[in-house]
């Protein structure tokens, strides 16, 4: 392999913008997974596909229409599932539907399928621009420093809703505030592997990093380190071998867990 | 000297029953009281509504003169310990995160080593949650509800499921905790020789309050303990 590749001015934004993304998606993806909305993300995405499709449609820069979206259907299945006792999996379901449903019949009225709608469901973290990589990272930053701000108040209603109410954080607030932030963070990620594949981005590294962590931050920094490292070495050697990105991202991760399963049940790592 | 918590006419009603009906009754600083009654008495919902969790009573509850509907700070005078420490049992994280998440400001990082030593926890500060024996959690869960220094401790039927030793020692803590440090106690229990042993004032509910006063009193009075004594045997044996 040739370090030549290094020194290409897209592939330094593409290795830019997916390490942040990547961290971000871990942040927010562990608090998911941890109150047990793994599915959520990818209904997120499918959703913010409607969304997409719409802008395109519209002539309108079709990831703003993508977070407008997304943000809305945030809010309505947290709306639907507490105000209709809809179980979490099937309001998952039934947004992750609705969104493609909605995108392919505004993709029909536009004419069918182009290359944009493909680089929107599979990612095209090769071709962001320099504008693309400073959005990128200036959003992560905001939503990351926003945790960050809240970290104790999110952590305590993710552990137990009740008690985190007890102690006077209010927890419908910051139950709503996570979910927009989620939206945004899916809708900022969909470069890197696109609508299909962003849930994995969520959930591997951290379900990974749970087996392996012992406090929450440990458990956070591990996850981000296989999330960075299983979208730069995604990159690269997606690049070498002419392969797809978000496709080869995706199976690093998957190669990691199941590594990590491997030593789990050889019995080399115990959890206390 | 300010009660410590006052509740006045307190009355919830759901749908099909009067879970409280016209509850009244004063708790002053540095009473550790026993509220004891069948399943069903109403414990539960006294609680909630105690730490704003249930919000659909009439009548007021005060902490400190301050009415909790109005108070926005009423929380900070208050720890929590619940009946059962729920949580994902792969939960990734360590004792010491856990009582951190009683913090009220980040600025307080010390006390959770302080209290971590006072509950004996301090050896198993970087062990993972789910690792912990029972009576580890309720000392954790102890220690979470402490970190920021509350002057009220509420328990909810704390000591089930916990074997005999760590029952006696977390005994001891709460005792500790009331007569030397001067925090009130409401500890609601099914355990009335625990009750008699430990708290200086009872209350005794089933949906109205039909007594509290010293805990003395209650014990010495033969019809009283029978009477709840028969009141939570119908209720055990409704159940079955």
């Amino acid at each position: 392999m040739s370090f030549e590749i290094l020194t290409y001015g897209f592939m330094h934004r593409a290795i830019i913008a997916g390490s942040v993304i990547a961290i971000l998606c871990s942040v927010m993806g562990l608090f998911l997974v941890l109150r047990r909305y793994s599915l959520f993300g990818d209904a997120l995405a499918h959703s913010s596909f409607g969304g997409i499709a719409l802008g395109l449609f519209a002539g309108i820069y079709p990831l703003w229409t993508a977070y407008g979206v997304s943000i809305v259907s945030a809010l309505i299945i947290t709306k639907v599932k507490t105000r209709y006792n809809i179980s979490g999996d099937a309001s998952i379901a039934v947004l992750l539907s609705s969104g493609i449903a909605a995108g392919l019949v505004i993709i029909s009225f536009s004419g069918g399928f182009t290359l944009d709608i493909f680089s929107f469901l599979f990612g095209s973290i090769l071709l962001v621009s320099v504008d693309d990589t400073i959005a990128i990272v200036a959003l992560a930053g905001a939503i990351l420093m926003i945790i960050l701000l809240l970290f104790r108040q999110i952590l305590y209603s993710t552990f137990n809703e009740k008690q985190a109410k007890v102690s006077g954080i209010p927890v419908e607030k910051i139950n709503y505030l996570l979910i927009i932030l989620a939206g945004l963070t899916v809708v900022t990620s969909i470069q890197l592997v696109g609508v299909l594949l962003i849930s994995a981005l969520f959930v591997i590294p951290n379900v990974t990093a749970i087996m392996y962590g012992r406090s929450f931050k440990q458990t956070m920094l591990i996850s981000m380190s296989f999330s960075v490292f299983s979208v730069v070495a995604g990159i690269l050697i997606s690049y070498v071998f002419d392969i797809t990105p978000a496709g080869t991202i995706v199976l690093f991760s998957v190669a990691i867990l199941a590594v990590t399963m491997g030593i789990k049940s050889s019995g080399l790592l115990s959890k206390s | 000297m300010l009660n410590a918590v006052e509740i006045s006419n307190l009355t919830v009603k759901y749908p099909e029953v009067v879970a409280l009906d016209d509850v009244s009754f004063v708790i002053e600083q540095g009473d550790f009281l026993g509220i004891i009654g069948p399943n069903g008495a109403g414990k539960s919902t006294l609680f909630d509504s105690m730490l704003g969790l249930n919000t659909t009573y009439t009548g007021t509850i005060k902490f400190f003169d301050e009415d909790i509907k109005k108070s926005k700070t009423y929380h900070q005078e208050i720890g929590y310990v619940p009946q059962k420490p729920e949580f994902e049992s792969n939960f990734p994280a360590t004792v010491s995160d856990v009582v951190r998440m009683g913090l009220r400001k980040k600025s307080d990082d010390n006390k959770v080593d302080e209290i971590l030593q006072q509950l004996m926890l301090h050896e198993l500060r970087d062990r993972r949650i789910g690792a912990l024996s029972g009576g580890q959690l309720q000392r954790v869960f102890i220690a979470k509800a402490l970190v920021h220094d509350p002057k009220i401790l509420i328990l909810d039927e704390p000591n089930t499921g916990v074997d005999q030793q760590s029952i006696n020692l977390f005994f001891g803590i709460l005792k500790e905790l009331n007569s030397k440090q001067g925090i009130t106690i409401i500890w609601s229990s099914h355990d009335l020789d625990a009750v008699n042993k430990l708290a200086n004032h009872v209350a005794c509910l089933n949906r109205t309050l039909f007594f509290h006063g010293e805990s003395e009193k209650f014990f010495s009075d033969d019809d009283l303990v029978k009477q709840y004594s028969e009141a939570s045997m119908q209720e055990h044996m409704h159940h079955h």
